[in-house]
């Protein structure tokens, strides 16, 4: 599973160091520099990739699986 | 006009027209938002089983949205109000990039990586704390020794700041509040008449005594959720006020504008900026995998289905706070800022400063609970975290088996608590202003440590030699970066890596995964039936 996931967040982190607008003062929409855009971007492509992973890559049956094993334990006790 | 003649100037007035005074109505509201704190803590502790686990835990009972709300809450402290404001005010729109968004990367990461295998860990095998897993998985009592003075020592100074920036905040928004109390006049004019700092720290420390004392892990985590609600809303409520304000326009959009277009180009921009301190940056947010207070709210959780919500809107929520922070630092150093507001040398009293002078005393109050909000919901989790150590770590372990009831061990627990909250507090009095320049060094201590639990959650190969090559590494490299930084007096302390210019961090984390790893390789692994008890399934 891990392999999906890594991709995908050195991806975040490679768009993250945007050397491309350093020194760009321009402003979206008209009141926002577009370096402060760009990483609010990046927090919506941040959470757009915990969903894909949410919806792709959860554990499948670690609840039961701890929830059997955790009574399991209390019952020896 | 001054600051000062204004303030004076206006309290002299409000006397003579019969007003309440200055502040007044601040300090009332921020009265009423502690007592229904304190209201909380009671409906939550009426819920209290009794139970040791109930008290540390919440019973594993914590479902998607209050894990969100309190590993959020916890997780920002005042710097994300108050710092984000003055940050931006100092260095312009970079920091955003550079603290935030990095974060809900970053977080969202170990939360999914590093915080559902040990919410697995926790409930299979009891623990309420790391030290506990630490201990177990390394086959290692000593370690346990080793790193609990080192997370203590910590957290301290991360406590500190809650309570100190607690009593300044109250302090300087109240003032005025108490003319005529000689005890609550000081020589500056910002802060006279407002209630006196060490009393406003008290009286937070005692809020969030008795929430946690009363409520345990329950209190904690339906406070933090409260608290999260009221300052991601006044943040808000009070970037729109500002804007309003500061631009002079019909819309908020043409407000906006206008104050965009009145952003100096160096604010806008990140040309002051080193690139490679920025990429560096990137290491701090790895800091909440070792926090143990966020540990203990990880093993919270009824199932690992209740960190989905935490691990997709985490990202979304910093940027919630932040952005509007951001962009109203950036707007103070514009020159819409109307020449009758003295701008504060500390760039951390500039939201403040701003909210005193273009709001009205009722958001004022309002956003004052907001800030005391964030600070308070990182104070509660970092108190009941070292309550729970001492317990577990400390006094239950080392005790003869059966020496301890439950309940017992959670009066021991309540009893750390109190002796905690007290010894922060004493600490507090002595005003020590390098302490909120210790912030960065803490997370700097915790995200060094990552390479720990992450080796311990997804490497066989990790030995007990390995982890003490680790931590000692960790804290020789940390002492040595502190002292040369002046013991944080030097707040902009960078260093030079082949080169380029990176934040310490970047070299004590190197030196902490190369120590893991090079001693673990040639040391003998832990048994073979302790593996298999933490990688019999591939879980992630």
């Amino acid at each position: 599973m891990l392999r999906f996931i890594w991709p995908l967040v050195i991806l975040l982190l490679i768009l993250h160091q945007d050397n491309w607008f350093w020194d760009d003062g321009t402003l979206v929409f008209g009141f926002i520099p577009v370096g402060l855009f760009y990483h609010a971007c990046i927090s919506v492509a941040a959470a757009t990739t915990w969903f894909l992973v949410v919806l792709f890559c959860w554990p499948k049956g670690l609840d039961e699986k701890v929830s059997h094993e955790s009574t399991k334990g209390e019952q020896s006790v | 006009m001054s600051f000062v003649s204004l303030r004076t100037s206006s309290l002299t007035l409000a006397t003579e027209v019969g007003e309440a005074p200055a502040g007044l109505t601040e300090f009332w509201i921020i009265a009423g938002y502690l007592l229904l704190l304190i209201l909380l803590g009671f409906f939550a502790s009426r819920l209290f089983t009794g139970t040791k686990s109930d008290y540390q835990l919440a019973s594993h009972s914590i479902g998607p949205f209050l894990l969100l709300m309190s590993i959020f809450g916890t997780t920002m402290t005042a710097f994300a109000l108050l710092g984000s404001t003055g940050e931006a005010y100092k260095e312009g729109i970079g920091v955003y990039g550079m603290l935030a968004s990095s974060s809900g990367i970053i977080h969202s990461l170990c939360f999914f990586l590093v915080g559902i295998r040990l919410w697995s860990f926790g409930k299979r095998y009891g623990y309420a704390t790391q030290i506990q897993f630490f201990r177990d998985r390394l086959d290692s009592d000593l370690i346990g020794l080793l790193l609990f003075p080192i997370l203590v020592s910590l957290v301290i100074p991360y406590l500190l700041i809650g309570v100190m920036g607690s009593g300044t905040v109250i302090q300087t928004m109240t003032a005025g509040a108490f003319p005529d109390v000689q005890r609550f006049v000081t020589e500056s004019p910002a802060t006279s008449g407002g209630f006196p700092k060490e009393f406003g720290s008290l009286v937070v420390c005692c809020v969030v005594l008795s929430y946690v004392f009363f409520g345990g892990m329950r209190g904690t985590a339906w406070a933090n959720a409260f608290q999260t609600i009221v300052f991601m809303v006044l943040g808000v409520v009070t970037f729109c006020v500002i804007a309003s304000r500061l631009g002079g326009e019909e819309s908020l959009l043409d407000n906006l504008r206008k104050l965009g277009e009145a952003i100096p180009e160096d604010k806008a921009t990140r040309v002051e900026m080193s690139k490679t301190k920025f990429f560096s940056y990137l290491l701090i947010p790895l800091s909440v995998g070792m926090f143990p207070h966020l540990f203990q709210h990880w093993l919270t959780a009824k199932s690992a289905k209740s960190f989905r919500l935490s691990v997709v809107a985490h990202p979304l929520f910093i940027m919630i706070v932040w952005v509007p922070c951001v962009l109203i630092g950036v707007w103070a150093t514009s020159d819409l800022i109307p020449a009758n507001i003295p701008l504060p040398k500390n760039p951390n009293a500039v939201l403040t400063v701003l909210v005193k002078n273009l709001t009205g005393p009722i958001l004022g109050g309002l956003l004052t609970a907001g800030v005391l909000a964030a600070i308070m919901s990182s104070l509660d989790s970092q108190f009941l975290c070292i309550g729970t150590m001492f317990t577990n770590d400390i006094a239950t372990h080392y005790a003869k088996e059966g020496r301890f009831t439950d309940r017992q061990e959670v009066m021991l627990t309540r009893g750390f608590i109190i002796a905690i909250v007290a010894l922060t507090y004493w600490l507090s009095l002595f005003e020590s202003k390098s302490v909120f320049t210790l912030g960065v060094w803490c997370f700097t201590g915790f995200a060094s440590l990552f390479p720990l639990v992450v080796a311990a959650v997804y490497w066989r190969g990790l030995t007990k030699h390995g982890a003490f090559a680790c931590v000692l590494a960790t804290i020789g490299a940390w002492l040595y970066f502190f002292r040369e930084a002046g013991y944080g007096a030097n707040r902009t302390y960078t260093i030079d890596l082949l080169g380029h210019e990176v934040m310490p961090v970047a070299a004590i984390f190197a030196m902490s995964a190369i120590a893991l790893v090079g001693v673990s390789l040639v040391t003998s692994p832990p048994k073979e039936e302790t593996l298999r008890k933490f990688f019999s399934d591939d879980i992630i």
